[in-house]
Protein backbone atom coordinates (compact mmCIF):
# COMPACT_ATOMS: atom_id res chain seq x y z
CA UNK A 1 0.00 0.00 0.00
CA UNK A 2 1.26 3.51 -0.71
CA UNK A 3 0.65 6.65 1.33
CA UNK A 4 -1.50 7.83 -1.58
CA UNK A 5 -3.69 4.74 -1.09
CA UNK A 6 -4.03 5.62 2.60
CA UNK A 7 -5.24 9.09 1.64
CA UNK A 8 -7.88 7.44 -0.51
CA UNK A 9 -9.09 4.93 2.10
CA UNK A 10 -9.30 7.60 4.80
CA UNK A 11 -10.37 10.50 2.59
CA UNK A 12 -7.44 12.28 4.19
CA UNK A 13 -5.97 15.69 3.54
CA UNK A 14 -2.19 15.96 3.03
CA UNK A 15 -0.64 18.59 5.31
CA UNK A 16 2.96 18.04 4.24
CA UNK A 17 5.24 15.57 2.51
CA UNK A 18 3.15 15.22 -0.65
CA UNK A 19 6.29 14.33 -2.61
CA UNK A 20 6.43 10.98 -0.77
CA UNK A 21 2.85 9.88 -1.54
CA UNK A 22 4.04 6.99 -3.69
CA UNK A 23 6.15 5.57 -0.89
CA UNK A 24 5.27 1.97 -0.01
CA UNK A 25 4.31 1.23 3.59
CA UNK A 26 3.79 -2.21 5.09
CA UNK A 27 2.56 -1.75 8.65
CA UNK A 28 0.85 0.71 10.97
CA UNK A 29 -0.03 1.35 14.59
CA UNK A 30 -2.65 3.48 16.30
CA UNK A 31 -2.21 5.09 19.72
CA UNK A 32 -2.67 8.31 21.64
CA UNK A 33 -0.01 7.25 24.15
CA UNK A 34 3.46 7.95 22.80
CA UNK A 35 4.86 5.88 25.69
CA UNK A 36 3.16 2.81 24.20
CA UNK A 37 4.35 3.60 20.70
CA UNK A 38 7.90 3.77 22.01
CA UNK A 39 7.49 0.56 23.99
CA UNK A 40 5.69 -1.80 21.68
CA UNK A 41 6.07 -0.63 18.14
CA UNK A 42 8.63 -2.11 15.83
CA UNK A 43 9.24 -1.32 12.20
CA UNK A 44 5.97 0.50 11.75
CA UNK A 45 5.72 2.94 8.90
CA UNK A 46 2.48 4.69 9.79
CA UNK A 47 1.29 6.14 13.09
CA UNK A 48 -2.39 6.99 13.55
CA UNK A 49 -3.04 9.22 16.54
CA UNK A 50 -5.47 11.67 18.05
CA UNK A 51 -2.75 13.36 20.07
CA UNK A 52 -1.48 16.64 18.65
CA UNK A 53 1.84 17.98 19.85
CA UNK A 54 5.49 18.17 18.84
CA UNK A 55 6.21 14.93 20.72
CA UNK A 56 4.15 13.00 18.17
CA UNK A 57 6.58 14.11 15.46
CA UNK A 58 9.65 13.39 17.63
CA UNK A 59 8.29 9.97 18.58
CA UNK A 60 7.73 9.21 14.89
CA UNK A 61 11.28 10.29 14.10
CA UNK A 62 12.73 8.11 16.86
CA UNK A 63 10.76 5.10 15.60
CA UNK A 64 11.57 5.62 11.89
CA UNK A 65 7.88 6.13 11.20
CA UNK A 66 7.42 7.88 7.84
CA UNK A 67 3.77 8.93 7.92
CA UNK A 68 1.57 10.38 10.68
CA UNK A 69 -2.21 10.33 10.34
CA UNK A 70 -4.10 12.63 12.70
CA UNK A 71 -7.60 11.24 13.28
CA UNK A 72 -10.84 12.89 14.48
CA UNK A 73 -10.19 15.97 12.27
CA UNK A 74 -7.22 17.00 14.40
CA UNK A 75 -4.93 19.46 12.73
CA UNK A 76 -1.50 20.30 14.10
CA UNK A 77 -0.35 23.92 14.11
CA UNK A 78 2.02 25.29 11.47
CA UNK A 79 5.14 24.82 13.65
CA UNK A 80 4.43 21.13 14.06
CA UNK A 81 3.75 20.66 10.35
CA UNK A 82 6.93 22.57 9.48
CA UNK A 83 8.95 20.42 11.90
CA UNK A 84 7.58 17.24 10.31
CA UNK A 85 8.25 18.54 6.82
CA UNK A 86 11.86 19.48 7.65
CA UNK A 87 12.38 15.90 8.73
CA UNK A 88 10.85 14.31 5.67
CA UNK A 89 7.61 13.02 7.23
CA UNK A 90 4.28 12.91 5.45
CA UNK A 91 1.44 14.23 7.62
CA UNK A 92 -2.23 13.49 6.92
CA UNK A 93 -5.45 14.41 8.66
CA UNK A 94 -8.76 12.56 8.43
CA UNK A 95 -12.25 13.16 9.81
CA UNK A 96 -12.52 9.48 10.74
CA UNK A 97 -12.20 8.35 14.34
CA UNK A 98 -9.32 6.15 15.42
CA UNK A 99 -11.25 2.86 15.33
CA UNK A 100 -12.69 3.50 11.89
CA UNK A 101 -9.43 4.77 10.39
CA UNK A 102 -7.46 1.76 11.71
CA UNK A 103 -10.24 -0.60 10.63
CA UNK A 104 -10.29 0.69 7.06
CA UNK A 105 -6.53 0.40 6.66
CA UNK A 106 -6.46 -3.03 8.28
CA UNK A 107 -9.28 -4.27 6.05
CA UNK A 108 -7.35 -2.97 3.05
CA UNK A 109 -4.37 -5.12 4.00
CA UNK A 110 -2.13 -2.85 6.09
CA UNK A 111 -0.98 -5.00 9.02
CA UNK A 112 0.06 -4.38 12.61
CA UNK A 113 3.55 -5.43 13.58
CA UNK A 114 2.48 -8.51 15.54
CA UNK A 115 1.58 -10.21 12.28
CA UNK A 116 4.70 -9.23 10.41
CA UNK A 117 7.57 -9.56 12.83
CA UNK A 118 6.58 -12.07 15.48
CA UNK B 1 41.71 3.15 23.36
CA UNK B 2 41.15 6.36 21.40
CA UNK B 3 39.24 9.19 23.00
CA UNK B 4 35.55 8.77 22.27
CA UNK B 5 33.73 11.15 19.99
CA UNK B 6 31.62 13.10 22.48
CA UNK B 7 28.50 15.21 22.04
CA UNK B 8 26.97 17.27 24.83
CA UNK B 9 23.51 18.77 25.08
CA UNK B 10 21.67 20.91 27.60
CA UNK B 11 18.13 19.63 28.18
CA UNK B 12 15.78 22.53 28.81
CA UNK B 13 13.38 21.65 31.61
CA UNK B 14 11.01 24.58 31.29
CA UNK B 15 9.09 23.50 28.30
CA UNK B 16 7.63 20.09 27.49
CA UNK B 17 7.16 21.12 23.86
CA UNK B 18 10.89 21.16 23.28
CA UNK B 19 11.61 17.88 25.12
CA UNK B 20 13.44 15.44 22.89
CA UNK B 21 15.35 17.96 20.80
CA UNK B 22 18.71 16.55 21.83
CA UNK B 23 17.66 13.04 20.82
CA UNK B 24 16.60 14.27 17.38
CA UNK B 25 20.06 15.85 17.01
CA UNK B 26 21.83 12.70 18.18
CA UNK B 27 19.89 10.61 15.70
CA UNK B 28 21.08 12.88 12.88
CA UNK B 29 24.69 12.69 14.07
CA UNK B 30 24.59 8.88 14.25
CA UNK B 31 23.11 8.70 10.75
CA UNK B 32 25.89 10.89 9.40
CA UNK B 33 28.40 8.56 11.02
CA UNK B 34 26.83 5.73 9.05
CA UNK B 35 25.90 3.48 12.00
CA UNK B 36 23.43 0.70 11.37
CA UNK B 37 19.75 1.77 11.56
CA UNK B 38 18.78 -0.62 14.38
CA UNK B 39 21.60 0.69 16.61
CA UNK B 40 20.60 4.25 15.82
CA UNK B 41 17.00 3.49 16.70
CA UNK B 42 17.88 1.88 20.02
CA UNK B 43 20.19 4.71 21.07
CA UNK B 44 17.79 7.45 20.07
CA UNK B 45 14.70 5.87 21.66
CA UNK B 46 16.53 5.24 24.96
CA UNK B 47 17.87 8.79 25.00
CA UNK B 48 14.50 10.26 24.05
CA UNK B 49 12.76 8.48 26.93
CA UNK B 50 15.48 9.72 29.28
CA UNK B 51 15.20 13.24 28.01
CA UNK B 52 11.41 13.23 28.47
CA UNK B 53 11.92 11.95 32.03
CA UNK B 54 14.37 14.74 32.79
CA UNK B 55 11.88 17.33 31.60
CA UNK B 56 8.89 15.81 33.42
CA UNK B 57 10.59 15.05 36.73
CA UNK B 58 13.83 16.96 37.11
CA UNK B 59 13.53 20.37 35.48
CA UNK B 60 15.99 19.41 32.75
CA UNK B 61 19.65 18.50 32.92
CA UNK B 62 22.55 17.51 30.72
CA UNK B 63 22.96 14.75 28.17
CA UNK B 64 26.21 13.40 26.86
CA UNK B 65 26.71 10.83 24.13
CA UNK B 66 30.09 9.15 23.75
CA UNK B 67 30.85 7.07 20.73
CA UNK B 68 33.51 4.43 21.33
CA UNK B 69 34.85 1.92 18.85
CA UNK B 70 32.72 -0.88 20.24
CA UNK B 71 29.84 0.90 22.01
CA UNK B 72 27.82 4.04 22.44
CA UNK B 73 27.35 5.45 25.91
CA UNK B 74 24.58 7.83 26.87
CA UNK B 75 24.87 9.73 30.16
CA UNK B 76 21.89 11.72 31.45
CA UNK B 77 22.54 13.87 34.49
CA UNK B 78 20.04 15.97 36.41
CA UNK B 79 19.76 17.83 39.69
CA UNK B 80 16.15 16.87 40.24
CA UNK B 81 14.40 15.28 43.22
CA UNK B 82 16.06 11.89 42.77
CA UNK B 83 14.41 8.46 42.69
CA UNK B 84 13.54 7.12 46.15
CA UNK B 85 12.89 3.51 45.13
CA UNK B 86 14.64 2.51 41.91
CA UNK B 87 13.17 -1.03 41.82
CA UNK B 88 9.69 0.43 41.97
CA UNK B 89 10.52 3.02 39.30
CA UNK B 90 11.72 0.22 37.02
CA UNK B 91 8.32 -1.56 37.10
CA UNK B 92 6.29 -1.18 33.93
CA UNK B 93 3.26 0.96 34.61
CA UNK B 94 4.61 2.64 37.76
CA UNK B 95 4.61 6.38 37.26
CA UNK B 96 4.77 9.50 39.39
CA UNK B 97 4.14 11.79 36.43
CA UNK B 98 1.33 14.31 36.91
CA UNK B 99 -1.97 13.85 35.02
CA UNK B 100 -1.29 16.69 32.62
CA UNK B 101 1.70 14.72 31.30
CA UNK B 102 -0.57 11.78 30.50
CA UNK B 103 -2.74 14.04 28.39
CA UNK B 104 0.43 14.85 26.43
CA UNK B 105 0.97 11.17 25.59
CA UNK B 106 3.52 10.24 28.27
CA UNK B 107 3.59 9.20 31.91
CA UNK B 108 2.49 5.60 31.36
CA UNK B 109 5.32 4.26 33.50
CA UNK B 110 7.18 2.89 30.49
CA UNK B 111 10.13 5.27 30.32
CA UNK B 112 12.75 3.55 32.48
CA UNK B 113 11.73 -0.01 31.44
CA UNK B 114 11.98 1.07 27.80
CA UNK B 115 15.41 2.56 28.35
CA UNK B 116 16.55 -0.73 29.82
CA UNK B 117 14.91 -2.75 27.05
CA UNK B 118 16.59 -0.82 24.25
CA UNK B 119 20.10 -0.78 25.72
CA UNK B 120 22.68 -3.44 26.63
CA UNK B 121 23.30 -2.02 30.08
CA UNK B 122 21.81 0.69 32.24
CA UNK B 123 22.96 2.05 35.58
CA UNK B 124 21.00 4.44 37.74
CA UNK B 125 22.70 6.44 40.44
CA UNK B 126 20.27 8.58 42.37
CA UNK B 127 20.22 10.48 45.62
CA UNK B 128 16.96 11.92 46.89
CA UNK B 129 17.16 15.70 46.93
CA UNK B 130 20.41 15.75 44.94
CA UNK B 131 19.76 14.29 41.52
CA UNK B 132 20.01 11.33 39.20
CA UNK B 133 22.62 10.13 36.74
CA UNK B 134 21.70 7.40 34.27
CA UNK B 135 24.37 5.72 32.17
CA UNK B 136 23.25 3.54 29.29
CA UNK B 137 25.37 1.57 26.86
CA UNK B 138 24.56 0.10 23.48
CA UNK B 139 27.14 -2.32 22.09
CA UNK B 140 28.16 -1.98 18.47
Amino acid sequence: MTIRDICGYLDAEVLCGAEALDREVHSACGSDMMSDVLAFVKNQAVLLTGLVNAQVVRTALMMDIVCIVFVRSKKPGPEIVAFAEENGLTVLTTDLRMYEACGKLYAAGLKGNGEIHE
Amino acid sequence: MNEPLTFQYAVDGDNFTSAGQASVQVKKVLRRLGLDPETIRRVSIAMYEGEINMVIHAGGGEAEVRIYEDSIEIVLRDSGPGIADIDQAMQEGFSTAPDNIRSLGFGAGMGLPNMKRYTDSMQIESTVGVGTTITMRVDL
